[in-house]
């Protein structure tokens, strides 16, 4: 083979480089919009059962107000290793069939009245602001009386959703920077039914079911991806040693 | 059986003479020199991913609806409801970033060994017409998913247009069929994607090839094989540091199309939108004229020539300096050829000048797109605190503009008044055994 001149030597692991500190530092790129760093949700679609708890916490916290077009029940099924029955039982509540869509049945123009808009679909929400952010977001509501809805959020300021998780966390006060508006840090001032600890992970399985709603294909995607690259690397293997005994005689 | 296939091919060479010898022109009896290396796949991985674009865009055309009211619907469809559909979409999308990483690379090739000069001006001017159909293909290509970042990147784009005096406004209605992107601006582009251009990138692909074979391919010690002696062991009359195209290099390009695809694969399965690099956070939403993302940038491959835009401040009551110096700096690498009067090819045998102006080029090339994904932007507060950010990514992205335009200045002024100092080129290729 021939010898790797200077510029293979420097230049092309240069450029591996810096594609490198390009992907990796894109996580930092995506911080929250106040400007608070986002918490490392260590969020992942491999486990069925954080997947199947997300989806019930979803399923009774969420859906209310959020709908998930692309969606349908039977997909879920599917993927999440559940039953029709399982899913018509225990998440279905708007008496959809089992092929349809994930459509929330709050009207929208009370939604809007109630809410000043329409809540958002969430079917492409992990994919839109990253797994991190929603789950910064359902960590930092903090009771706040200056809101009309009593709630505000570090993560997306003034947002118009009231926190329907306070239950399981408990609420949240701000402490503020002494002479300033600004928000320090958030104290759990009343604890919720479930610990901090516990809690964080209910967050963590409702973004694991999100970052699946968000690309079912995921799940494919990994089970047949290191499939397709043990062959690659098998033809790969053939084809380095039909060049060689090709080129056997090219000196 | 052979019988059958022998009587077939004649059958088939009796009315169709120049088949056989077109194939052995191209392929067997192309001599290529023996010496290529690393830098050499690129080419070839080239056409196989152009290859891919347009077999897994057929696919997707039929279930694409090219309607603003339906497009971001039908690609969310592609990857829940169709069959294989996000494997489809993957390749397609993870094909569209690495095209332009080969071509990158195949034209930095070109760049580093001299291949753009005398006598395969041609073969340049050829590649980059098709990169410059290529780069057209890819924006519109962008815009047909109809996520925010398509619409929003697909107004900014067409409005530099809009900064060419008098008929700039008209100029960008026309483009786009409306005031906005639109319906109208949808189904051009769509029809331009997966036709138009198309057409024109094939067409294209093969008088690059036929120009390259008229003159033989050009090797990383940028002598020319035909000069050489003659003779090898296939034909008495034909360069002998020449080796036949297919087998020797069809099995070579095997192997890297088998490292390439493991890459690709890699990306496809495991990490498809590349940390929102190949598929960008704000196309997880719909097209939608109200919501302005935070920031609105081009993909990766654009953005070095997005930044030189951003980096000429307009002046004399126009901003149309900004677009004229981003088509500026693609028509110098189509003159690179004039600019450098050189007559050593590769830049194992030219003067340190040259390549430090190369490595100051490429570092230029790297840091404007730096610059236009507004990753300087974002590292200037953090290594230098509270700066004025905008002045800062100015002076550092307009010296990078200068180093770019630089180097074809340098290059010119270093070959024609003769300050190159050249190593002795030899008279035969050199294999590093």
């Amino acid at each position: 083979m021939t010898k790797p001149t200077l510029l293979m030597k420097r230049i092309l692991p240069a450029v591996a480089l810096t594609l490198g500190l390009l992907v990796a530092g894109q996580p930092a790129a995506q911080a929250a919009e106040g400007g608070a760093a986002l918490m490392a949700s260590g969020s992942g679609v491999g486990d069925q059962a954080s997947l199947q708890r997300g989806a019930k916490l979803y399923f009774n916290y969420c859906v209310g107000c959020h709908s998930l077009k692309y969606m349908r029940y039977s997909r879920i099924a599917d993927d999440l290793g559940l039953t029709e029955q399982q899913v018509m039982q225990n998440l279905n509540f708007t008496g959809a069939k089992f092929d349809d869509p994930v459509i929330s049945h709050m009207p929208a123009e009370d939604a809007t009245k109630w809410f000043g808009k329409e809540p958002p679909d969430l079917s492409l929400e992990v994919g839109a602001k990253t797994a991190d952010w929603v789950y910064t977001y359902l960590n930092t509501f903090y009771l706040d009386p200056k809101s009309p809805i009593g709630w505000n959020n570090t993560t997306l300021q003034n947002a118009s959703m009231p926190f329907p998780l306070w239950e399981l966390q408990g609420q949240q006060t701000a402490v503020k920077k002494p002479g300033s508006d600004a928000v320090e840090k958030l104290e759990l001032s009343h604890p919720g039914k479930l610990t901090p600890a516990q809690y964080q992970q209910a967050t963590r399985d409702l973004v694991n079911f999100l970052e699946y709603v968000s690309e079912p294909a995921a799940l494919q995607r990994h089970n047949y991806g290191i499939w397709v690259l043990l062959f690659l690397a098998l033809f790969t293997l053939l084809a380095y040693l039909l060049k060689k005994e090709y080129w056997k005689d090219v000196h | 059986m052979a019988n059958v296939f022998a009587s077939i091919g004649d059958w088939v060479t009796e009315r169709a003479p120049g088949l056989a010898p077109m194939y052995r022109k191209h392929m067997s009896e192309y001599y290529a020199p023996k010496n290529f290396n690393l830098w050499y796949y690129f080419g070839s991985l080239a056409m196989l991913v152009l290859v891919n674009q347009i077999v897994t865009g057929i696919f997707l055309t039929m279930n694409y609806n090219p309607s603003a009211a339906g497009a971001f619907d039908s690609v969310q469809y592609i990857m829940r409801d169709v069959e294989w559909g996000w494997l489809i979409r993957y390749m397609h999308s993870t094909g569209a970033s690495l095209f332009f990483v080969v071509v990158f690379l195949h034209m930095f090739r070109g760049m580093m060994y001299g291949s753009y000069k005398k006598p395969r001006e041609l073969v340049w001017l050829l590649g980059m017409l098709i990169f410059l159909v290529l780069m057209a293909e890819a924006f519109m290509g962008y815009v047909l998913p109809w996520g925010n970042m398509s619409f929003w990147g697909a107004k900014v784009i067409v409005s530099l247009f809009g900064t060419i005096p008098v008929i700039g406004n008209q100029l960008v209605e026309w483009i786009m069929g409306d005031f906005l992107p639109a319906d109208a601006t949808l189904n051009r582009f769509f029809a331009l994607h997966v036709i138009a251009l198309p057409i024109v990138l094939l067409l294209l692909v093969v008088l690059h090839l036929a120009a390259l074979h008229e003159v033989g391919s050009n090797n990383p010690d940028g002598v020319d094989v035909k000069h050489g002696p003659k003779g090898n062991r296939w034909n008495p009359a034909a360069p002998t540091d020449g080796i036949p195209f297919h087998p020797y290099y069809t099995v070579k390009d095997l192997f890297g199309v088998g490292v390439f695809l493991i890459v690709a694969a890699f990306i496809i399965f495991f990490a498809p939108s590349f940390g929102g690099w190949f598929l960008e956070h704000d196309n997880s939403i719909a097209a939608n004229n109200l919501l302005t993302p935070a920031e609105i940038k081009p993909v990766w491959y654009f953005t070095p020539f997005y930044a030189i835009v951003r980096m000429i401040p307009s002046f004399a009551g126009t901003a149309v300096w900004g677009v004229l110096a981003m088509f500026g700096a693609i028509v110098v690498l189509f003159l690179l050829p004039w600019f450098d009067r050189g007559q050593v090819k590769s830049v194992r045998y030219r003067g340190t000048g040259f390549k430090v102006a190369l490595a100051l080029f490429v570092i230029a090339f790297l840091s404007l797109g730096a610059v236009g994904a507004g990753l300087v932007a974002e590292a200037i507060p953090a290594w230098f605190g509270n700066v004025d950010v905008t002045a800062w990514e100015n002076a550092f992205g307009r010296t990078m503009t200068l180093i770019y335009f630089g180097f074809f200045a340098f290059l010119w002024a270093y070959t024609h008044f003769g300050w190159e100092k050249t190593k002795p080129v030899p008279d035969r290729v050199t294999m590093h055994d």
